[in-house]
């Protein structure tokens, strides 16, 4: 069968005043219908990954080197109307920010029959009717009413959960969900995670999903990738990463973990900020912060060990060798 | 970097913040008294309006000087109303405001209830100007109370919440990844050297790394300037860590409201026990199958009649249907309060006085 994503070497940099260099050498795969949770510093490239899926960074500002498949797709040469039908059809997006998904000036009913009608091609009534269904299933009270409603009359969570209606009204084979669900109370969340779940097992759809909260990773996917200064330093299944993650990244922010922490306790931030990339990582970007660097680290970029199928680290220190010590 | 760093940074223009204090310290710094605000509903052809949603209906609290005072509660229960409401954003239906003894309205003046107040809004998208750069952004507020040295401020302030300034200083919003934005949010809020800072929502797009060290920044800031805090979060972990007492909120009214061990230790009302169970599981072998509070949030259009929980609480009876339930200390722990007849002996509900059973 078709991966559902293969992504390989991908290379972004913003170009402007100063370079940014977001992506560096990522190369990841799904099998239909996984979910993989995407873990990560703030910064490290989770949404701009995201985003180059769809095709949605500003062309003139942004170089892209290396292959994004999306069902056998390749989604770097689409342009036009078929990156249009692509977008919001194959593959959709919920963002991390309301304001850039979600249009002031239509009600939220009108948009997503606005993109049921576009995608689907049927009529109005039924894109209005789908629009209804799809709000009750994200669990918006009074959904009958809330059709009628600007974004600005919701709530935060509400608006959240619009964007997710509007992602799922098509039917992606594949949904990217920016975290979608840390504006909502634990008890909404929830229930949002287990509608994803039930729907993913209903329309075999793949998802991607960003989160801060381990837990919500624990509860959404079977898989996790982290990711630091644009590269992905550790990949595995949720539990080889809950119970024995061995890059040291992830470690540390696994102990930063607010579980059980004593109130007005020091919290345990990993030291120090994370790299400028203004230039490409030639040598270990977690190097500076590392509690375990050695020269070895700052000379090249350090190898990734696969310790198991589909089970990465790239990490001098997760060495075979090393490891059975 | 230690918290004396930013001493000249925050410090008011003018004199000591002890100063500023009006009430003295017994004075708590917010007094809000059955605050309400209904937005209009419009609908049919010509937008008339039809309906209100009752987004905040009868609130009362009191947050003391220096403490921190976290609310929690349901998506769209009315925190961010009512959030906004307290900085003067938006205009109160009815109610009092009361900030260090002076009325909102009366003695003390929206523009000089500014001066002390701060909010960190949830769509940090949204509350930047796209067309500032992130060192004017963060400067702007400063520069318009006509504090020292603004673009100081700004970048030293930059440089606790963990942007370099160098590297972030000229950079615009779109620029910026989510917790990037936050945190030149968070910045800003702190440039204006505010006495009170509500926080809605304001360290969810924060890595745990980056959130870890933001929330040291908020404690060591407290320490040093007795700030006060209200914390808005759905990270219950997060509002257990910074809070003192939480303040939990159901379809617009207060229905319970504790120091934070106390909570902790039993939530005395059943949306609090809901929420606390719907806490996501961190073992990947056992992950969550059903959750802990069914049925859907009832519309605040139109809300329950009696206790607004009833239609999907598990210890409903007939009394809970039309009898509205008081906010009350529970018994032998008087700092603790519910709004629920099961704590009110006479309340009439068949289990009243003993308590949340299992
Ligand atoms: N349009 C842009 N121009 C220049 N730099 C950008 C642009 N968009 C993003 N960046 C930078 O690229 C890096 C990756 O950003 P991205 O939004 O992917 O981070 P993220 O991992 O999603 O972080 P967060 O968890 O905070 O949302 C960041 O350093 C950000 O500042
Ligand atoms: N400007 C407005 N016009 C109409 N209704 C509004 C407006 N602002 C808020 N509301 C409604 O008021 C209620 C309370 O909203 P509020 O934003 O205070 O909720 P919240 O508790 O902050 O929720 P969340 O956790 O989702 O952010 C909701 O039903 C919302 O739809
Ligand atoms: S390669 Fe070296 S510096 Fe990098 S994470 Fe591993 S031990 Fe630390
Ligand atoms: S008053 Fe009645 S319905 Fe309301 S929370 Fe208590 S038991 Fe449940
Ligand atoms: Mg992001
Ligand atoms: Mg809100």
């Amino acid at each position: 069968m078709t991966k559902l994503l293969d992504i390989q070497n991908l290379t972004l940099r913003f170009k402007g005043k100063r370079t940014v260099h977001a992506i560096n050498d990522v190369s990841l795969s799904m099998e239909q219908g996984e979910t993989l949770a995407l873990l990560g510093e703030s910064g490290s490239g989770k949404s701009v990954t995201l985003k180059a899926l769809l095709g949605l960074l500003p062309p003139k500002r942004t170089e892209i080197e290396g292959k994004i498949e999306v069902n056998g797709t390749d989604v770097l040469s689409l342009s036009g109307k078929k990156l249009q039908k692509f977008r919001g059809g194959e593959v959709s997006m919920v963002f991390q920010e309301p304001a850039l998904a979600l249009d002031p000036v239509y009600t939220v009913g009108h948009q997503i029959a606005e993109s049921v009608m576009r995608h689907k091609g049927v009529s109005k009534a039924d894109a209005m009717s789908t629009a209804l269904d799809m709000l009750d299933r994200v669990r918006i009270p009074s959904a009958n009413r809330r059709l009628h409603n600007y974004p600005h009359e919701l709530s935060g969570g509400m608006r959240q959960r619009v964007m997710i209606a509007l992602a799922l009204a098509c039917r992606p084979r594949l949904l990217l969900a920016d975290e979608p669900t840390t504006a909502l109370d634990a008890t909404v969340q929830i229930q949002i995670l287990l509608l994803l779940r039930e729907l993913q097992k209903e329309f075999g759809m793949g998802v991607i999903f960003v989160t801060h909260d381990i837990g919500v990773a624990v509860e959404i996917s079977e898989r996790v990738a982290v990711m630091y200064a644009g590269q992905i330093v550790e990949e595995g299944t949720t539990s080889e990463i809950i119970k024995s993650a061995q890059h040291p990244y992830t470690q540390g922010l696994l102990a930063a973990n607010l579980h059980d922490v004593e109130r007005g306790a020091r919290l345990n931030a990993i030291p120090g900020a994370p790299p400028s990339l203004e230039t490409k990582p030639d040598s270990c970007s977690f190097a500076p912060r590392c509690p375990h660097v050695t020269a070895e680290c700052r000379a090249a970029l350090p190898p990734v060990f696969s310790p198991a199928p589909r089970r990465r680290v790239a990490c001098v220190k997760a060495a075979p060798a090393v490891a059975a010590e | 970097m230690s918290a004396t760093d930013l001493s000249p940074a925050i410090k008011p223009k003018t004199a000591a913040p002890e100063s500023r204090d009006k009430g003295g310290p017994a004075q708590p710094l917010v007094i809000v008294r059955d605050l309400q605000k209904h937005f209009p509903v419009r609908g049919g052809i010509l937008g008339r309006t039809q309906a209100m949603v009752q987004a905040v209906d009868g609130v009362s609290f009191e947050v003391k000087k220096g403490e921190t005072l976290g609310i929690v509660g349901e998506s769209g229960c009315g925190k961010s109303t009512t959030a906004r409401l307290l900085i003067g954003l938006i205009e109160k239906d009815k109610g009092e405001i009361i900030f260090d003894g002076q009325g909102l309205g009366e003695r003390l003046s929206l523009k000089d209830l500014r001066k002390d107040v701060q909010m960190v809004f949830q769509d940090s998208y949204a509350s930047l100007n796209p067309r500032l750069t992130i060192e004017d952004s963060v400067a702007f507020g400063a520069k318009v109370q006509g504090l020292d040295d603004p673009n100081g401020r700004a970048r030293s302030l930059m440089a606790r919440v963990g942007l370099d300034p160098d590297r972030f200083a000229h950079r615009y919003p779109h620029e910026l990844s989510g917790g990037q934005r936050q945190r030149v949010n968070i910045a800003r809020a702190l440039a204006m050297s505010p006495r009170l800072v509500v926080l809605d929502e304001a360290v969810s797009a924060l890595d745990k790394s980056v959130e870890a060290q933001v929330l040291n920044l908020l404690s060591d800031l407290r320490k040093e300037f007795g700030l006060t805090y209200i914390f808005i979060s759905h990270d219950l972990n997060v509002v257990r860590y910074i809070s003192d007492r939480i303040l939990v909120m159901y379809l617009g009214e207060v229905v319970e409201v504790a120091p934070v061990d106390s909570i902790w230790r039993e939530q005395a009302h059943p949306y609090t026990r809901s929420l606390f169970s719907a806490m996501p599981s961190m073992d990947p072998d056992n992950r969550t199958q059903e959750p802990p509070l069914a049925g859907d949030p009832p519309n605040p259009i139109d809300p329950p009649k009696g206790c607004r929980f009833h239609t999907r609480c598990r210890f409903a009876s007939e009394v809970c249907k039309t009898k509205v339930p008081k906010l009350m200390g529970l018994s032998g722990n008087a700092d603790h309060l519910a709004a629920c007849h099961l704590h009110d002996a006479t309340s009439g509900h068949p289990k009243a006085g003993q308590g949340v059973p299992q």
